[in-house]
């Protein structure tokens, strides 16, 4: 019955060949390649099989694990500081008229502008010999200010960097998200006479949660593999203060050309990003 | 509890052009129960929301107990209400949804859980008390909405605009026997929005009927069904409205069809013959095989069997004229003579209707049952 309900029609794998070629051009084969570095020592053609012993170098291996620790504290204070930040932008933009329009283009301003080019505007702003941030720091404000020697300083530039670039992503979903609350609900808090925090806290954020949730995985997903602006900013430093996990893996990849060792991280990396992922992912359905 | 006073209240949404409610006097009385009746888009919610002070109107006071208000926001106006579509907040329970409104304005926690719990007792929810409210089915939710209004001792008034829209119709008639016993139970003055006439004469003591941002007329069910007091009401209420037949007059004699029918005396009509209309609802035109004084000619176009009455859709000298009978009728297409029950012809001048208006004959049929 459910054979002639259901036919079963092998044309069907015709059309997928096509994304199975792809997908194994692109994705698998070099995935299997990375493995297959993963596991030997290669010298130009002499290649010796050393089993799991990369993995255990990498896992042992202080600066690496120093990494792993700048990423987790990266990512924990990007959302600290990027999500209670957008949903107060996005609680302060203009519901209607003109200045809506024109505040969303402003917040949309940033998001266009490519990670590289966001490096490098920081870099020359924070300059104090010809960027107006660091003069203005240092010679109008009196404080010392170099992102190239202070690693604090290097630290804080690239969290404000970030900040200002992906902060307005969070405000125009938490935006976006306000749009889609009934106005009969704020017609109800003013009945049952609730104070602004109250609306806040029982209407808006309870029905943010969607929108935040998304954000949530998404800033943490993109400030996790953080590369470009502290490598146009100080390519990792000074000394190792903003060297993150994908700096340090570029650095052994294709730095040193140290084969084993860097598909033996990259692969480690990887697997993190899987556990996140699946993590948030259980989170997601659980509220739901 | 307070009365309610609307004086001279004009209402723009954008400030300027059409008002959408327009130069409008009335007063709810302490502890009434009223339904405001009209077709969607004629100014209900607007008048609602006035009262509630959800909008300042662009014109006129809004008083409670002589005291105005206009200026006052929600917050500061104790008015309690619900809406169309039912507004929790998700994440509490049915209880601490209930106490919210209580606690925002500074009672106590054990006073305000005492009042919750006598309101689910009310609404029957006791079950659902400690449910988080985000799960609830759709009638619950708008019980727990009512609930939120009833919760509340202090209140001038609580509005309905249009409660029961979400909820099943077995399940409504319930709720608004529940919400006639909250008001005999509490007193509370309470105005209930809808566009459906069953719910508005069978809840409410008196109804203001309201047409493109203007009232109507402001009475009992059973006056706006027997005297409308503009052509909308006789047309909005009952079902199918009341029919309108051309009239003339000479002297005093009002004939419809060349049948004199009224005689109008010497009550006031202005100028303007060609705007007389007479009136009368489907339910008082009785069908008779005969010819007899006081009946017109008209012509059987259509019938329908509604279960325990016949509807007949006749046509009396060109004019399409609905009656209402008990007994089987005639045919489609015969021949026959209707009469309309003195007692319930009506005159209006153009839309209004004229008062102290005398039929010209007895009549034989007598009413005939609703």
């Amino acid at each position: 019955m459910s054979a002639q309900l259901k036919p079963r029609d092998n044309r069907g794998w015709l059309f997928v060949l096509p994304v199975v070629c792809t997908i194994a051009f692109t994705a698998i084969v070099p995935l299997l390649m990375v493995v297959n570095f993963s596991v030997q020592d290669i010298f130009g053609i002499n290649r010796v099989w050393v089993g799991a012993e990369w993995f255990i170098d990498v896992l042992q291996d202080r600066s690496i694990r120093d990494s792993f620790w700048r990423n987790i504290a990266f990512s924990v204070q990007v959302l600290a500081v990027q999500i209670p930040l957008g949903i107060l932008l996005g609680l302060g933009m203009p519901k209607k008229g003109v200045m809506a329009s024109v505040s969303l283009v402003l917040m949309a301003l940033p998001l266009l502008i490519p990670h590289n080019v966001v490096g490098t505007i920081w870099q020359i702003f924070g300059r104090g010999d010809i960027g107006l941030g660091g003069h203005v720091l240092n010679e109008t404000l009196g404080i010392t200010y170099n992102y190239a020697q202070d690693g604090l300083d290097a630290w804080l530039t690239v969290l404000v960097m970030d900040t200002w670039h992906w902060a307005p992503l969070v405000a125009l979903l938490v935006y976006a998200g306000l749009q889609s609350i009934p106005d009969d609900y704020y017609k109800a808090a003013a009945i049952d006479g609730a104070r602004r925090f109250a609306v806040f806290r029982y209407i808006e954020l309870p029905r943010l949660q969607a929108v935040l949730t998304i954000a949530l995985l998404l800033r943490f997903m993109d400030s996790f593999m953080i590369y470009t602006e502290p490598f146009v900013l100080t390519g990792g430093g000074p000394g190792t203060t903003t060297n993150f996990l994908s700096i340090s893996l570029s650095k052994i990849a294709v730095g040193q050309f140290d084969l084993g060792r860097g598909a033996a991280f990259s692969l480690l990396y990887f697997f993190l990003i899987q556990v996140f992922c699946f993590v948030f992912f259980q989170l997601m359905k659980r509220r739901q | 509890m307070a009365e309610i006073a609307l004086r001279g209240i004009t209402h723009r949404y954008d400030g300027e052009g059409d008002a959408a409610l327009n130069n409008i006097d009335l007063v709810w009385e302490n502890g009434g129960a009223y339904a405001l009746l009209g077709p969607s888009g004629c100014g209900k919610t607007t008048m609602l929301n006035l009262i509630s002070g959800l909008l300042t109107p662009t014109q006129g006071i809004v008083a409670f107990d002589g005291v105005d208000v206009s200026g006052l926001p929600p917050t500061e106006r104790n008015i309690a209400q619900v809406f169309q579509f039912p507004v929790l907040y998700e994440s509490m329970t049915v209880e601490q949804n209930l106490r919210f409104p209580l606690r925002n304005r500074g009672m106590s926690k054990p006073d305000a859980q005492r009042r919750a719990e006598e309101i689910c007792d009310l609404l029957e929810l006791s079950e659902l008390r400690r449910r988080r409210s985000k799960g609830l089915s759709a009638d619950a939710k708008q019980l727990v909405s009512l609930g939120r209004a009833l919760v509340r001792t202090d209140v001038a008034a609580i509005l309905f605009d249009e409660p029961l829209t979400v909820i099943d119709p077995q399940k409504k008639w319930g709720l608004r026997q529940a919400l006639k016993r909250v008001h005999q139970e509490l007193g509370h003055t309470l105005v209930y929005v809808t566009h459906d006439q069953t719910e508005a004469l069978t809840f409410a003591d008196e109804v203001v009927v309201m047409n493109a941002g203007e009232v109507v007329q402001k009475a009992s069910p059973d006056v706006l069904f027997e005297r409308p007091a503009h052509r909308f009401v006789g047309t909005f209420i009952g079902s199918p409205g009341m029919n309108f037949l051309p009239a003339s007059r000479d002297g005093s004699i009002v004939s419809v069809a060349d049948i004199d029918l009224l005689d109008v005396g010497d009550a006031a009509i202005p100028d303007g013959d060609s705007e007389l209309v007479a009136g009368i609802r489907p339910e008082f035109v009785t069908v008779h095989p005969a010819s007899a004084p006081g009946r017109l000619p008209a012509t059987v176009k259509r019938r329908q069997d509604l279960g325990t009455i016949y509807q007949l859709e006749l046509s009396v000298s060109g004019e399409r004229v609905i009656a209402k009978v008990a007994e089987r009728p005639a045919l489609a297409g015969s021949e026959c003579f209707v009469e309309f029950d003195p007692g319930h012809l009506m005159l209006f001048h153009g839309d209004r209707a004229v008062d102290g208006v005398t039929p010209r004959h007895r009549g034989a049929g007598g009413a005939a049952p609703r």
